[in-house]
């Protein structure tokens, strides 16, 4: 007893002021991290701040008011001639047509692409053929060729292939372009699953399409949503393909969008123009809000534990 | 009868590296074959050939009289335990033990039926309905069991099935292995890189090294005739001293001649006369070096050696001396008296010596 409280008593004070200090330098270190990140948020928002406040007022008021006030009468009016009147060329039918046909190449393109990846994957990760290593290698390499290179030789394809100019063509060029992500998505994924598993798998009478459906599948969730995010994401926005290899009723919603704005004569309607590129925007930004979470844990998780 | 599994000259590389180089095994039925050898000398390889999982490089492989050089692994009659037990992982333990009858179309009363009578064989009753990752590592081990077991096959094939277990789940699992063995009448196949678990399981063992066959024999003759030094030194435990000798034929002995550190050299005497080089490596396992009258015979002699190291061991106690440049450990009773540093008097008895080629290892006795 005696010997411990003579040991406390001949310990050092305890350095209570250094640790204030330390203390308050690393809050105000805090505080200005916050502050930064709330400037760049602030930066980034602001954009869709003044999109959104636009989009709600009237023409009248746009040119009177200040642009970053709030409307004082919110109206949808411009949302209105947006989805359904605004004028692109000739034609004055909204964004509507277009976004459906978007949706037609999107949800397709999509599908087909990452069924297609996830079946790569799986036999890139798990049944080595002579010259996998070679494929996969070719595939990774299709990733990165930009776009502008393919566009020519695609065209030309598109033409023999009857395509040209039409929705299915879109969706070819799309799948086409996405598989080389997709496989290095689900491969990636399919590596981490043991392949003591397959071996069980064989052991126990299951075959190459057997194994994939009843033991990938249904752990392949999280990546099919990663998938499935990216690459909606690319082709809903892809302005280029759509451009290049769309006609006059095939062309997808970003095309559209760029026809509206540009080609209003007379008064610029700014809030059609902030309305239309909402619209344009709206389903990443829902497939985001949906699947977010999913996004994040796929790209991060180790999958599999046996 | 045709032997269960009959392996002839089987050769398989990857590229251009052999891995399993002339390897020729057969298993009469019942048979309980344990392959054993160091971490990365082919066992799970053969392993995964006799499956049908790999393909051969050369020769053949027999199962039940038939060559299976182009029958797949389901088609193979066998069934198969792996180390990390490969439970499919979204599937529930009775939907894992089933799986193999689904795929292979078995009416769903057999498969009740079956999955009932595992379930109450391995008593994974109550975890049914769990997923494995929910299970530990013992129950999944048992879960992977069930899968082989409700296959019913005419060969079992295991890898390693205890080495992810804790040292107690490994002996009462080893002991149940054996019990469902004897039950079954079933023939298996066993890998492991534990020799202690080859020599308790075994009717048979295999020890291999670098893909080469070294011995084949029931577990008392790979324990007590080592055909070279590698089987001597990897089997048992503590491992078999291995002592440098020199050699003489004097009379109606050869006499073996041990260095010291200290003193004359340490000299024994077998009576059998065998005729050896001048140089070997005379083998004694530690039960074979004792207390003076632990053992009496023709080939036990004594001679006081000084102690390096006293290591009780519970029942025993073990004691270490130089001999011959090597730590030589001896078996001694648990009271033994001994003090590191001075003399004790050690009893060698002959009767099971190996003596090996240092050059080539092999047994030459
Ligand atoms: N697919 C493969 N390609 C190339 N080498 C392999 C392959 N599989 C195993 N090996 C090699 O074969 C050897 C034996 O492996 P394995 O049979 O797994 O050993 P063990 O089961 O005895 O530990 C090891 O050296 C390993 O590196
Ligand atoms: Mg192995």
């Amino acid at each position: 007893m005696t010997d411990f409280s003579t040991a406390n008593r001949s310990m050092p004070p305890p350095p209570s002021r250094m640790r204030r200090t330390g203390g308050v330098k690393r809050a105000l270190l805090r505080w200005l991290l916050f502050a930064g990140l709330g400037v760049f948020a602030l930066f980034y928002l602001m954009p869709l701040f003044v999109m959104l406040t636009t989009s709600l007022k009237s023409l009248e008021e746009i040119r009177t008011g200040s642009l970053v006030a709030l409307p004082r009468t919110v109206t949808f009016d411009a949302w209105h001639t947006a989805w359904s009147q605004a004028c692109s060329g000739i034609k004055c039918e909204g964004l509507r047509p277009y976004f459906m046909n978007s949706v037609l190449i999107a949800v397709p393109a999509v599908a087909i692409s990452t069924m297609i990846g996830a079946l790569n994957g799986y036999v890139v990760a798990h049944w080595r053929f002579r010259g996998a290593n070679i494929i996969f290698s070719l595939m990774l390499f299709g990733c990165f060729i930009p776009f502008q290179v393919v566009l020519l030789p695609m065209a030309r394809m598109l033409g023999l292939m009857g395509l040209a100019g039409t929705i299915p063509g879109l969706i070819f060029v799309h799948v086409i372009y996405g598989i080389g992500f997709t496989t290095l998505f689900f491969r990636n994924y399919y590596v981490s699953v043991p392949g003591e598993l397959v071996k069980a798998a064989k052991v126990d009478g299951a075959g190459f399409l057997r194994i994939f459906w009843s033991i990938f599948l249904p752990l392949s969730l999280p990546i099919f949503v990663v998938t499935i995010i990216w690459q909606f994401t690319q082709i809903w926005n892809d302005f280029l393909f759509g451009v290049s290899f769309s006609q006059a009723g095939t062309q997808p919603v970003t095309v559209a969008l760029n026809n509206i704005v540009n080609s209003t004569t007379g008064v610029k309607e700014y809030n059609v123009d902030m309305a239309a590129a909402i619209i344009a925007a709206l389903p990443t930004l829902l497939v985001y809000v949906v699947a977010g979470k999913y996004f994040i844990r796929g790209l991060t998780a180790g999958s599999v534990k046996g | 009868m045709p032997p269960i599994l009959d392996i002839r000259n089987l050769y398989k590389s990857y590229g251009t590296t052999e891995i399993l180089k002339d390897i020729n095994v057969t298993i009469e039925p019942g048979d309980f074959l344990v392959l054993v050898g160091p971490s990365g000398c082919g066992k799970s390889t053969l392993l995964n050939c006799i499956a049908g999982l790999e393909d051969i490089s050369g020769g053949a492989i027999h199962i039940g009289g038939q060559d299976m050089t182009d029958v797949a692994p389901k088609d193979r009659n066998i069934a198969m335990v792996f180390q990390s037990y490969a439970l499919y992982p979204t599937m529930t333990v009775a939907k894992n033990i089933t799986f193999g009858m689904k795929v292979r179309g078995v009416d769903q009363a057999t498969q009740d039926h079956k999955l009932a009578e595992v379930a109450r064989q391995l008593q994974i009753e109550p975890l049914l309905s769990r997923k494995p990752a929910q299970l530990s590592g013992g129950q999944r081990q048992r879960v992977a069991m069930g899968r082989a077991l409700v296959r019913d096959p005419k060969l079992f094939l295991f890898d390693e099935p205890l080495s992810n277990l804790d040292a107690k789940l490994r002996v009462e699992m080893r002991t149940e292995i054996k019990k469902l063995h004897h039950n079954l009448g079933a023939s298996m196949v066993y890998v492991t890189h534990d020799q202690i678990e080859a020599l308790t399981l075994a009717t048979k063992i295999v020890v291999m090294k670098g893909g080469v066959i070294q011995q084949i024999g029931t577990p008392s003759e790979i324990y007590n005739r080592p055909a070279n030094l590698f089987v001597a030194d990897f089997m048992g435990s503590p491992s078999m001293n291995l002592i440098p000798a020199r050699t003489q034929r004097m009379g109606e002995t050869t006499q073996i001649e041990i260095a010291r550190p200290d003193g004359p050299p340490l000299v024994l005497q077998d009576t059998r006369r065998p005729d050896l080089p001048a140089d070997i490596i005379l083998g004694l396992r530690p039960e074979d070096i004792g207390a003076p009258g632990f053992r009496q015979g023709p080939l036990v002699q004594t001679s006081p050696c000084r102690v390096d190291v006293v290591e009780p061991a519970g029942a025993d106690t073990y004691i270490v001396a130089h001999l011959g440049g090597k730590e030589v450990t001896a078996r001694f009773h648990a009271e033994t008296e001994a003090q590191p540093g001075s003399p004790l008097e050690f009893a060698f008895d002959l009767t099971k010596a190996a003596y090996f080629a240092p050059n080539s290892g092999e047994r030459l006795n």
